[in-house]
């Protein structure tokens, strides 16, 4: 039986896993969002609210959660378009911090003191959820989507000229990764039993964005990779306790200079997972 | 009351102005955002009151932290722009991430993370004009934000520095062929990035009699919203929409309650990104240059 | 289908016209394609060549004038809709997507017609007509050797015809080829030419810009030219090789 101390550290990989999927679908596209902590929360509060004030079972709430946070991150997803690179960067930085804000200001949900009353959730609930949509991610890595998300991210122009419907496929992936973002929320919400907006700031969207860019942005896997990373190390170097943070700053600089794509890329992942040279 | 909250804006809106140029200096010439900037104004802070409480005189603790910053500026553009300048510019933006990670991590290591606090008020002393009061210190800073504006308008206006700045920001590969070191021209930035948030970094501490390794995430990140208000490419944007903003964020405190405030701001900024992308100052929405 | 349908043009330019910040890129131009037909257009630097592609492929927008094709008016559309109706290009700057593979890239340009959430699942399983498409195009283009290598990593002839094959994957009605031989040596460009005979042998219409005379005439039954975006001659090829107004811009261009 494993330690509480352990299993508090597991699922926060889990959810950090999630958390970091949301990053890296919309990055896929090219699209870098600062600001997928605003999805995270809105996922927390929703699905607190259903399971908590209106006694709805968990996973049905998560997954109306889930399909809300969608459904904004559509509507994020369109002004979107009209911005790339680092003004999209900022534009998602901007909504990250307005979410947190508006939820400093949500009364009914406790506003800067918080919210509570959610019953704690297993690990496995977690990895399940967590498992599922890694899956899922690899799935629909392999279609014909994700090609076309690929191609949209690399020349959007060329993209359009192959017959690509480039607006759907970045509003989409907008759309999914508010969905996954949001049932990180939820369930950070029942992991930790307590939620508030400081939870859900701009400290957490780049704790996405570093497993990301750490574990591999070009493959879902990338996302867990990066999520134990940033987990797990800490644990392993001690001495570092404090300078943690120093530590994974370092860590992103030198893996921007010397392998920008992260740890695990394609090539590193097919030597692992079929054991066949790339 | 309305008046005096005026004056409160203002002041914050002095602060933010310096931010938000110093953010505008490096991503009006260079493109990139230079997300470090938000704890080197931080950071600038800390030197500035460690000055202050050594007993040495406002002045110098200013220049204390703008010196302090723009070392550290050096080091950023060295590691963290130098490598990454052919780049896409998301890069490099990254990077300075990390930097502004690296800093916060040393200050809270450093100075602790509880607020850091001046036993007594650097510049005691209020004006009382009629029905508003403006304290020693609010005035000190926005005394000192003009001085350092003009100095600022004078060396990009004025001096063959300047002068290479801005041809560097017009068209970065004609600049090298007229012969300026685009090498040099982008370190300048960002030393003088750097010591323009330091700056105010050292102002807003002393303002506030209290200093945390935060501020950089609580304020200097909403200089950025400035920067964009006043329009990215046009670094006088600053001028004018470090005040509305600060104004504005005063506003809302005043009359909506501190928590909404940054719903406010970021909402301003997202609504010149999607309807005045070129900000308040900026020309024509064509004349973006290639930085988009 | 009586037989006037048949000379119904497939693309119809008229009236075309574009203007960027002051300077007549194109003024007034029209044209026609047949089916079945190769047509070239030619002209000096600068004349307009690309922009009327970008027009057709919508691109850039029209300032004016209209786009038909197959009698419908395609001058609004979006460029992805004109695509998947049936017009695809390639480009004068090889623009494939970096990190793909000649078989992604064949994949990529499958049509998009069917059940449309066959494009989640994988393609192995969930498209095999896809499949059986990008084999085809493979085995036509000769790039049986290169199906798993990166496209941006080839030769650049080898570019080309990956582009080429990308272009003619979702069995266009209108193939627009930007420049096919540029940068190409004698034995390369000559492939192309082959290929491209091929095509036209198997009912692909075609509309092509190029420099190389030769080429050009060697290939086309009609040729346009245009010169500072007007429309100065067209006609067969012998027509254009003797007419005064077309020698006039090409070599009054020489001093």
């Amino acid at each position: 039986m494993m330690s509480t101390y352990y299993a508090g550290l597991l699922a926060d990989v889990g959810i950090l896993l999630l958390g970091a999927l949301s990053v890296y679908v919309t990055l896929a596209t090219g699209q870098l969002s600062l600001g997928n902590a605003g999805f995270m929360g809105i996922g927390a509060y929703l699905t607190s609210y259903l399971t908590v004030t209106a006694g709805i079972p968990l996973t049905p709430a998560l997954a109306t959660a889930a399909v809300a946070s969608g459904v904004i991150g559509v509507f994020v997803g369109f002004p979107a378009l009209r911005l790339k690179g680092i003004y999209l960067a900022m534009a998602t930085l901007g909504f990250g911090e307005m979410v947190r804000s508006f939820l400093l200001n949500l009364d009914a949900m406790g506003g800067s003191g918080g919210f509570h009353g959610m019953h704690h959730i297993s690990n496995d609930y977690i990895w399940s959820w967590a498992v599922a949509i890694l899956l899922l991610v690899m799935i629909l890595e392999r279609s014909q989507v994700w090609l076309e998300m690929r191609a949209v991210c690399h020349d959007e122009t060329a993209a359009e000229l192959v017959g690509l419907d480039t607006t759907t496929i970045k509003v989409g992936a907008f759309g999914f990764a508010a969905a996954i973002a949001a049932i990180a929320g939820g369930l950070f919400a029942h992991h930790h039993v307590y939620i508030e907006p400081g939870n859900f700031n701009f400290e957490r969207s780049i704790d996405f964005v570093l497993a990301v860019i750490l574990g591999g942005s070009t493959v879902g896997p990338g996302a867990l990779v990066g999520a134990l990373l940033l987990v797990m190390l800490p644990e392993y170097l001690r001495f570092l306790a404090e300078w943690r943070f120093a530590a994974f700053g370092t860590l992103l600089i030198a893996m921007l200079l010397v392998r920008r794509q992260g740890i695990l890329d394609r090539s590193l992942f097919r030597v692992f997972a079929f054991r066949r040279p790339a | 009351m309305l008046l005096q909250q005026l004056v409160n804006g203002l002041t914050l809106g002095a602060v933010y102005t310096l931010i938000a140029l110093s953010f505008s200096l490096v991503m009006g010439i260079l493109g990139v955002l230079n997300l470090a900037i938000a704890e080197l104004f931080m950071l600038g802070g800390y030197f500035g009151f460690a000055a202050i409480m050594a007993g040495l005189p406002l002045p110098v603790a200013l220049l204390a932290g703008m010196g302090g910053a723009g070392l550290v500026a050096i080091v950023i553009e060295k590691i963290g722009y130098q490598p990454f300048r052919d780049a896409p510019l998301v890069t490099p933006m990254l990077s300075t991430l990390g930097f502004s990670i690296i800093l916060q991590n040393v200050a809270t290591n450093v100075w602790g993370s509880d607020p850091l606090q001046l036993s007594d008020e650097v510049l005691a002393g209020r004006f009382t004009f009629g029905p508003i009061s403006i304290s020693a210190m609010q005035l000190a800073v926005m005394g000192a934000t003009a001085v350092l504006v003009a100095l600022l308008a004078f060396v990009v206006q004025r001096t063959p520095t300047g002068r290479a700045l801005r041809a560097v920001a017009e068209n970065r590969d004609v600049a090298r062929l007229l012969g300026v070191s685009a090498g040099r021209v982008t370190l300048l930035a960002f030393v003088l990035s750097g010591a323009l948030a330091g700056a105010a970094g050292v102002l807003i501490g002393l303002h506030y009699a209290a200093i945390t390794p935060y501020i950089g995430m609580e304020i200097g990140l909403k200089a950025i919203a400035v920067m964009v208000v006043g329009g990215t490419t046009r670094i006088w944007g600053a001028l004018i929409a470090g005040p509305l903003i600060g104004v504005a964020e005063v506003m809302t405190i005043a009359y909506g309650g501190s928590q909404i405030r940054d719903f406010v701001v970021y909402g301003f900024m997202i609504a010149i990104l999607l309807l005045r992308p070129q900000g308040i100052l900026g020309g024509s929405r064509y004349d973006q240059g290639q930085r988009v | 289908m009586s037989g006037c349908a048949r000379h119904e043009p497939l693309l119809a330019l008229s009236g075309v016209t574009r203007t960027f910040g002051g300077v007549r890129a194109l003024s007034d131009v029209a044209l026609e394609v047949l089916s079945g037909q190769v047509v070239g257009i030619i002209g000096p630097n600068g004349a307009g060549k690309t922009t009327t592609f970008n027009i057709i492929t919508g691109a850039y927008s029209a300032g004016k004038g209209t786009v038909l094709l197959q009698g419908n008016n395609i001058t609004a559309w979006a460029s992805h809709q004109i695509v998947r109706a049936g017009i695809s290009r390639t480009f004068q700057n090889i623009r494939l997507f970096a990190d793909m593979t000649v078989w992604e890239h064949l994949l990529l340009a499958q049509p998009h017609d069917g059940f449309p959430l066959r494009r989640l699942l994988p393609a192995r399983w969930a498209n095999p007509a896809a499949l059986r498409r990008a084999r085809e195009v493979i085995e036509f283009f000769e790039l049986g050797d290169v199906t798993d290598r990166i496209a941006r990593s080839l030769p650049y002839g080898m570019q080309r015809r990956v582009e080429l094959a990308r272009a003619v994957t979702a069995r266009p009605k209108l193939l627009l080829l930007d420049e096919p031989v540029a940068g190409m040596n004698h034995h390369e460009a000559d492939d192309i030419r082959q290929m491209i005979l091929r095509l036209r042998g198997d009912g692909m219409s075609i509309l092509l810009i190029d420099h190389d005379m030769p080429f050009v005439m060697g290939l086309c039954d009609q040729l346009y030219v245009l010169d500072f975006g007007v429309m100065i001659a067209k006609g067969r090829p012998d027509q254009i090789r003797t007419n005064p107004a077309v020698l006039d811009a090409y070599l009054g261009r020489v001093a």
